[in-house]
């Protein structure tokens, strides 16, 4: 028997991002926590080197231009084979230390009804607070929850918007912590920006925020791209950090849904069926 | 024309732009990322600024560095006597002792907002430590002001540029895990600072 601490199976063997390849120092390991665990995360050229605070060594890969670790034993990253594509580019839009758990992140990520409020002008505006009707479903295998065929209107979508827009959006949530966006490119008419979001779960109420872009846009400058996002996400934090409780409430009745929130609903469902209990409240 | 080099996310930059905002002054922004680039660290931005922080606020020859330094020059130069009071000696030292406040905050409350974000090294108990130490002044300050018909830092009928130095630390020290609930006085004055005509936000920061 392996001791967890209490930390459930699905949780103790996922892979966890653990910081962006590209922003770990040159001149020593980064020091960061991961599921309340002091761990060091130490480039090795194109990989990396991840052990626990007293020099056990963790499994260690390279996907999606991020860090990724376990403390036990994973199974298979998700696929998110849009990272490959050449005419993409990949880029950390932001990372962030935000004292909320993981699934309050990846919850207000799903959630469209917050733009018009929380990202005036920019994903919403007031005069179109409407979230329109759309389809959520877990996956045959289990493995993910999407929501599709959602649409709203965007003051500016996109670092290279010019205008608004009404735009239709995918999410996929293929790991319990980790979430993705395909939204309608304004650059590339038909195809799709990827905009992930890749929590590091430090604690049960303390996490990093990981914003992955894998956008159709060559000539928006790299700061430029950041800073949209940094700006959009930094808009979230007080939002995210004043949610009480901070662990997401899955017991039933915790709280009064409306229509708008059928991506969370079934969210919350797919990790009661995962037997999640890390950041939650049972 | 006026020329700010500044980071969205600065709460000092975020002083500056709120008195411009304030004070119906156009300028150029020019943005430096501070995190994670550290552009205001690179060879370009120190030969604007030695002191590689930000913002530097650039008009004509003028080059200054420091918020208390910029707030004191665009009251004195485009604010009039609602913001400079020239011949008030008393107030004049009362403004700078807000404005040194404001550099105690940026300190404490503003460090710890920083490190805890963008991940940076320091000894967040000591900083949330010290600013509660400040707030609870501040706040005691404020209570006692209105008790006296006094809406803001210095006792006047008008805020000054020490109210504009100390709102972004104190208006975004949750960030920081300083919960404001204890300082009621305090969120009084914010909800005031709000309501200022032109009053602009900043990521993180709600209107009134």
């Amino acid at each position: 028997m392996i001791e967890t601490g209490g930390i459930d199976p699905d949780t103790w063997n996922r892979w966890h991002v653990v910081g962006c390849h590209d922003e770990l120092p040159t001149d020593g390991p980064r020091t960061t926590r991961l599921l309340g665990r002091a761990i060091t995360v130490a480039r090795r050229g194109a990989g990396a080197d991840v052990r626990l605070g007293d020099g056990t060594p963790l499994p260690a890969q390279i996907a999606y231009g991020y860090v990724w670790t376990s403390l036990g034993t994973p199974g298979p990253l998700f696929e998110l084979p849009e990272y490959a594509e050449a005419d993409r580019r990949n880029l950390n839009g932001c990372s962030f230390g935000v004292r909320t758990s993981p699934p309050r992140a990846i919850e207000n990520f799903l959630d469209m009804a917050h733009f018009p409020f929380v990202h005036t002008g920019i994903l919403g505006e007031e005069d179109h607070p409407d979230v329109k009707d759309y389809d959520v479903a877990i996956s045959a295998d289990g493995r993910e929850v999407v929501a599709s065929n959602c649409l709203f209107y965007q003051p500016k979508a996109a670092a290279a918007s010019t205008g608004g827009a009404e735009v239709s959006y995918r999410y996929r949530v293929p790991h319990p912590w980790c979430a993705v966006l395909y939204k309608d490119s304004p650059v590339k008419p038909g195809r799709m920006d990827v905009i992930a979001l890749f929590i590091q779960p430090c604690g049960e109420e303390e996490i990093i925020a990981n914003l992955a872009l894998f956008i159709l846009d060559d000539d928006t400058p790299l700061p430029a791209l950041r800073r949209f996002q940094q700006q959009i996400f930094v808009q979230d934090k007080p939002i995210l950090e004043n949610q009480m409780p901070r662990r997401l409430p899955l017991y039933p009745r915790a709280d009064s849904p409306v229509r708008a929130d059928k991506a969370s609903i079934a969210y919350r469902r797919w990790l009661r069926q995962l037997g999640t209990t890390y950041g939650v409240l049972s | 024309m006026i020329t700010l080099h500044d980071y969205d996310l600065s709460a000092e930059g975020y002083a500056v732009r709120l008195f411009l905002a304030l004070l119906g002054q156009d300028y150029s922004l020019v943005p430096v990322e501070y995190y994670p680039a550290r552009e205001h660290e690179g060879e370009a931005f120190r030969a604007l600024n030695p002191l590689a922080s930000l913002p530097v606020l650039v008009e004509g020859d003028l080059v200054l560095t420091e918020v208390a330094g910029i707030l004191t020059y665009l009251a004195a130069r485009h604010g009039g006597a609602d913001w400079y009071p020239a011949g008030d000696a008393a107030q004049l030292g009362r403004i700078g002792d807000g404005l040194a406040l404001a550099a105690r905050l940026a300190a404490s409350a503003g460090a710890v907002r920083l490190a805890d974000g963008m991940m940076l090294p320091l000894d967040g108990a000591a900083a949330r430590a010290e600013a509660k130490r400040l707030l609870r002044v501040i706040d005691e300050h404020l209570w006692f002001g209105e008790a006296a018909g006094n809406d803001w830092l210095c006792p006047g009928p008008r805020p000054s540029i020490a109210d504009i130095a100390c709102f972004p630390h104190i208006v975004l020290a949750e960030e920081g895990d300083i919960p404001l609930i204890d300082y009621p006085a305090i969120r009084r004055w914010l909800d005031r600072v709000r309501r200022l005509p032109g009053f602009v936000v900043m990521p993180g920061v709600f209107g009134a």
